[in-house]
């Protein structure tokens, strides 16, 4: 027997079914808007800068000084200084993250693995602030007293030591599923060999998940690209084209990345209608653009090796 | 003698390990010691960032220690160090991470139900799946841009308020938000699914009735590690124009606001003794604190959560 009360609501039940679903994929849409919104803004500063300081100047003088006369828009000094903070990271984060998921997902009882995992993941949760603070009041008098005499109260190299730990967890996960997804038949391939594990990790296993590892540095590299605060507060906020070749000079003195640049502009009182203003946007888009790339080479390294063996 | 109560095994293993030895024993004896030394090197890997934060919070907890009292959670902050507090950043923090919490637990929850349950598995699907996962990537200070290029400079709302943090911080935690309860929802058998569709129930019926209620402790420990981050943003609120010094405590949601973070940025540069080494690290311990609870609670969530499944 059918119900003609419920046969009534039939239509508006179906109404309210249809505005839900819409309901439900404005929220999706909401996310692909708010991709469209940063390009859109960035964009459109980012042509007006570019009309008022041409894309040559930018791209090739060795000055930037958005905010005190003479005012210089070059924006070489603060991809040199990206460049060597990253440099810096990436030689901490990379080598310890990749080790450490070698233990993690080779040598780690699962009892430890349950304990280390989660500690690892902590490093990540810390704000950024307070490891800026940590490398400004901690590591930089930590290396004056121990390594580097001459080390200045501002300087690169403790600002990337502290970023460098937060990046570990990003680097030593992605690289541990990498390490776990390769199957146990090849390990046990290489010890019908006769080699110790030793051997079958670093022969077998290790270039086995490359794709997975090399997947997870480019995404360690991209973190170190973005972060922003660490290197704002114990970086110095001194843009300077950085000389590699004399590393005492390079590495232990003030350094400004791109993004201490706009967190200096953001603090300072421009006007929304000035070149200084919309010299952010353009910063902001090449920093977008690179981290973008970054990270869609980190998914394609990822999707092959998820290909290979999942 | 020892040696006769041993089995003819062993003695054959140890044959086979002698004669091994002599026929490439000092190859063998190398390789063990390399991995030997790989091994405490992987350890110490292990444990260098856990150490080394350790120490840190071992340090900034000695620092904060006799600073952090009743008055600094109750006072505005000062010029003198030890009248100083964080009562306004305080009460702006958790003002605009509960805001954020109110935004974006719809949005990502509703972001997630349609990518499970409502969106075929097609072309747009793929693209916004896509899309998020880039999302996620884009360093805060994006994020940053956005909110001044298009809630202060399009939309015309005033730099460095409630509202706009709180849009801002919205946008950038939402893939956090999406992906978690995308997880969540998948946990949920489909079994559970195909009964509810059985009793004759319409999409939205079956996922407000089944899939949401059985998903619920997946979606809130994502949406705490989500509240957790935006508490600890500070960039994307500097590029705002947020204050970073803040006197009186935000009242609604167009007031003037500062956060913890961004009073922890003011301090960490100031001069001083009693600025860096005192209320500076007070003001840190209790960001962690609070972010340390979060987190727990998202912990304990999970535990439950994976208990009853």
């Amino acid at each position: 027997m059918m119900d003609y009360k419920n046969l009534l609501k039939q239509p508006l039940r179906s109404l309210k079914e249809n505005a839900m679903g819409m309901v439900f994929l404005l929220c999706a849409v909401l996310s692909v808007a708010t991709t469209v919104g940063i390009v859109i803004v960035l964009l459109s500063e980012a042509v007006i800068f570019f009309s008022e300081v041409s894309v040559i100047e930018f791209l090739t003088h060795t000055r930037w000084s958005p905010t005190i006369k003479p005012f210089e828009f070059g924006v070489l000094p603060l991809i040199s200084g990206t460049l060597t903070f990253t440099f810096l990271s990436a030689l901490v984060a990379l080598p310890v993250g990749l080790m450490a998921a070698v233990y993690l997902s080779e040598y780690a009882a699962e009892r430890v693995r349950a304990v280390l995992k989660p500690a690892l993941e902590v490093l990540a949760g810390i704000p950024t602030v307070v490891y800026g603070y940590f490398a400004l009041v901690y590591i930089t008098p930590f290396l004056r007293q121990t390594l580097f005499p001459g080390i200045r109260t501002f300087n690169v190299l403790s600002a990337s030591i502290v970023v460098g730990i937060m990046i570990i967890p990003t680097v030593a996960s992605i690289s541990e599923d990498a390490l776990r997804a390769v199957p146990r038949s090849l390990r046990l391939a290489g010890y019908g060999l006769g080699v110790t594990k030793f051997q079958v990790t670093m022969t077998v296993v290790i270039p086995s998940a490359l794709s997975g590892i090399v997947s997870s540095f480019i995404l360690g590299i991209s973190r170190a690209i973005g972060e922003t605060m660490a290197v704002t507060i114990a970086g110095g906020n001194m843009s300077r084209i950085v000389n590699w070749l004399r590393p005492a000079d390079a590495f232990l003195r003030p350094i400004q990345t791109m993004t201490a640049a706009m967190v200096e502009i953001g603090m300072s009182d421009v006007s929304g209608d000035s070149v200084a203003y919309r010299s952010l946007f353009a910063v902001g888009l090449a920093l977008f653009l690179l981290t973008l790339l970054l990270n869609i080479a980190s998914e394609v390294f990822k999707s092959r090796y998820r290909e290979k063996y999942e | 003698m020892a040696a006769q109560r041993r089995s003819v095994d062993e003695i054959r293993s140890d044959m086979t390990r002698n004669a091994v030895l002599e026929f490439a024993g000092d190859n063998i004896r190398t390789e063990r010691i390399k991995g030997h030394v790989f091994t405490a090197f992987c350890i110490a890997a292990t444990l260098f960032g856990i150490v080394s934060l350790a120490a840190l919070l071992v340090y900034v907890f000695w620092d904060a220690w006799g600073w952090l009292d009743w008055q600094f959670l109750t006072e505005a902050p000062s010029r003198f160090a030890d009248q100083a507090g964080i009562f306004p950043t305080l009460v702006g923090s958790v003002f605009v991470v509960a805001m954020v919490a109110v935004l974006s637990l719809p949005l990502g929850v509703g972001a997630a139900v349609y990518l499970e349950e409502y969106a075929k598995r097609n072309l747009l699907r793929r693209m916004i799946q896509m899309n998020i996962s880039n999302l996620a990537g884009v360093p805060s200070i994006v994020y940053g841009l956005l909110g001044l290029g298009f809630f202060v400079s399009t939309v015309g709302m005033p730099h460095g308020i409630v509202i706009v943090g709180a849009f801002t911080l919205t946008l950038k935690v939402l893939p956090i938000v999406i992906v978690s309860a995308q997880e969540a929802i998948r946990a949920v058998p489909d079994s559970h699914r195909y009964a509810a569709m059985g009793m004759g129930t319409t999409r939205w019926q079956m996922v407000h009735t089944v899939v949401l209620p059985e998903s619920l402790p997946g979606i809130l420990t994502g949406m705490i590690i989500a509240l957790a981050n935006a508490m600890g943003e500070t960039a994307p609120l500097i590029m705002i124009g947020a204050a970073t010094t803040i006197f009186t405590a935000p009242h609604s949601i167009t007031s003037p606001f500062s956060a913890l973070p961004l009073q922890i940025f003011a301090w960490s540069d100031l001069p001083g003794e009693g600025f860096q080494h005192g209320v500076t690290p007070a003001a840190i311990v209790v960001l962690l604190v609070i972010l340390l609870s979060m987190n727990g609670l998202a912990i304990f969530l999970r535990q439950r959560f994976s208990q009853r499944n």
